[in-house]
């Protein structure tokens, strides 16, 4: 691909098996599908633990990416979706995944998920995702005490980083490491609303400031932003951080820095939170259907 | 669980916060509105499901133009939504 048409948004998509686990001795196998606006993910559960998942671009249309992804997962298990008796559907294309027998907001997904991954000292969590962002509180089962979401604007989410990455033509994956390859944190951006920081960030590079000094500026302002919603709901440790830009170094280890709460280290990958609490409602939902609570 | 709807801008926090363990599903607030800011939706935060107030995903972005006219700069303040709530599940940050 020549340098001009690189699509330095892209970033990977995977999908991975647990080698050491076998669904024939299993009781329960639950699926959880997340359609994000960005990215859909589906997560495979055996009794309850991890075992296959997938993670891709949402596509035009959620119906077909549900059905895409969920594949996609099952691909080296020799599992097929009717063979998983019970499917949650969460995120924003929730209501579109039609192998999905009930739908759970995404808010008390990435909680039950955040508790999965990283265990119950889990109190705050923050989600951010493709097109918007949220601050959830929890307690020690995983279970939603207070949230905000906020969706004034694509401001601080993956979108809006995609769309930097594109203008200073870094790939999204690097981002966040440029970002902090300055010696002094610049002035942040004044604007974060994606149109408005896009030409601002234009303005700063064209005065001659480095890709390095524009992306920190731009990762401030959304650090600053992602702060003021913390701030609303409370932030108590343990805290972590979900979704796809929970991955960006740039934004985690800025919020560190200026809220003083270093970030739990995730044990997986905190992009696919959501999927998981949704394959753990799937669970708790089968195992009320068939009467075994 | 204290939900919270809206947004902060530039000017202040501007949040409606509905305490869903509280809140009984009557649809009372919905009624009491005359903006359209309230709605009752499916509760998908737990397998047990029901009915709650939210505040509509359109209006989550500009309650703080929506809400205006109920609120006077001086004088009380009485909101349609928290009075007709008899659980008292409704609070407004500002
Ligand atoms: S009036 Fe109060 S209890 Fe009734 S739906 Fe509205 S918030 Fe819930
Ligand atoms: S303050 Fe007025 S406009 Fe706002 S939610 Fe309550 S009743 Fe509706």
């Amino acid at each position: 691909m020549s340098e001009k048409s690189r699509e330095f948004w892209r970033w990977r998509e995977y999908r991975y098996t647990m080698p050491d686990m076998d669904w024939h001795d299993t009781k329960v196998v639950t699926a959880g599908v997340d359609i994000g606006s960005v990215g859909s993910k589906a997560v495979v559960m055996l009794d309850g633990e991890l075992y296959s998942f997938a993670a891709m671009r949402t596509g035009g249309e959620s119906e077909e990416t549900a059905i895409k992804v969920m594949n996609w997962a099952l691909e080296e298990t020799e599992l097929k979706t009717e063979n998983v008796p019970y499917v949650v559907g969460t995120g924003y294309g929730r209501v579109n995944v039609p192998f999905a027998k009930r739908t759970i907001t995404e808010i008390a997904c990435h909680a039950r998920g955040a508790h999965y991954i990283y265990g119950p000292t889990v109190r705050t969590v923050l989600d951010i995702g493709g097109q918007d962002c949220k601050a959830i509180r929890c307690d020690e089962k995983g279970k939603v005490m207070s949230f905000l979401m906020n969706d004034k604007c694509a401001a601080g989410t993956g979108r809006g980083l995609e769309v930097f990455a594109d203008l200073i033509r870094v790939p999204i994956e690097e981002l966040g490491k440029t970002s902090l390859d300055v010696e002094d944190e610049p002035p942040p951006v004044s604007n974060t609303c994606v149109i408005f920081a896009k030409a601002e960030s234009l303005a700063l590079l064209r005065q001659g400031l480095s890709r390095e000094k524009v992306a920190a500026a731009y990762h401030l302002a959304m650090v600053n932003r992602i702060i003021d919603l913390l701030t609303r709901v409370g932030i108590e440790k343990d805290f972590v951080v979900t979704g796809g830009v929970a991955k960006n170094t740039g934004i985690v280890s800025r919020l560190e820095r200026n809220l003083g709460i270093k970030p739990l280290e995730p044990k997986l990958d905190p992009i696919l939170a959501g999927a998981m609490g949704a394959a753990l409602f799937a669970k708790a939902l089968y195992e009320k259907e068939i009467g075994l609570r | 669980m204290q939900a919270h709807y809206g947004y902060k801008d530039g000017s202040g926090d501007y949040f409606i916060i509905i305490d869903t363990d509280k809140c009984n599903g009557c649809g009372k607030c919905v009624n009491a509105c005359p903006y359209g800011v309230l709605e009752l939706i499916e509760d998908e935060f737990d397998i047990e499901g029901g009915l709650m107030a939210a505040v509509t995903e359109e209006q989550r972005k500009k309650i703080k133009y929506s809400c205006g006219p109920c609120k006077p700069v001086s004088g009380e303040r009485r909101l349609p939504c928290v009075l007709a709530c008899e659980p008292k599940a409704i609070t407004h940050s500002w």
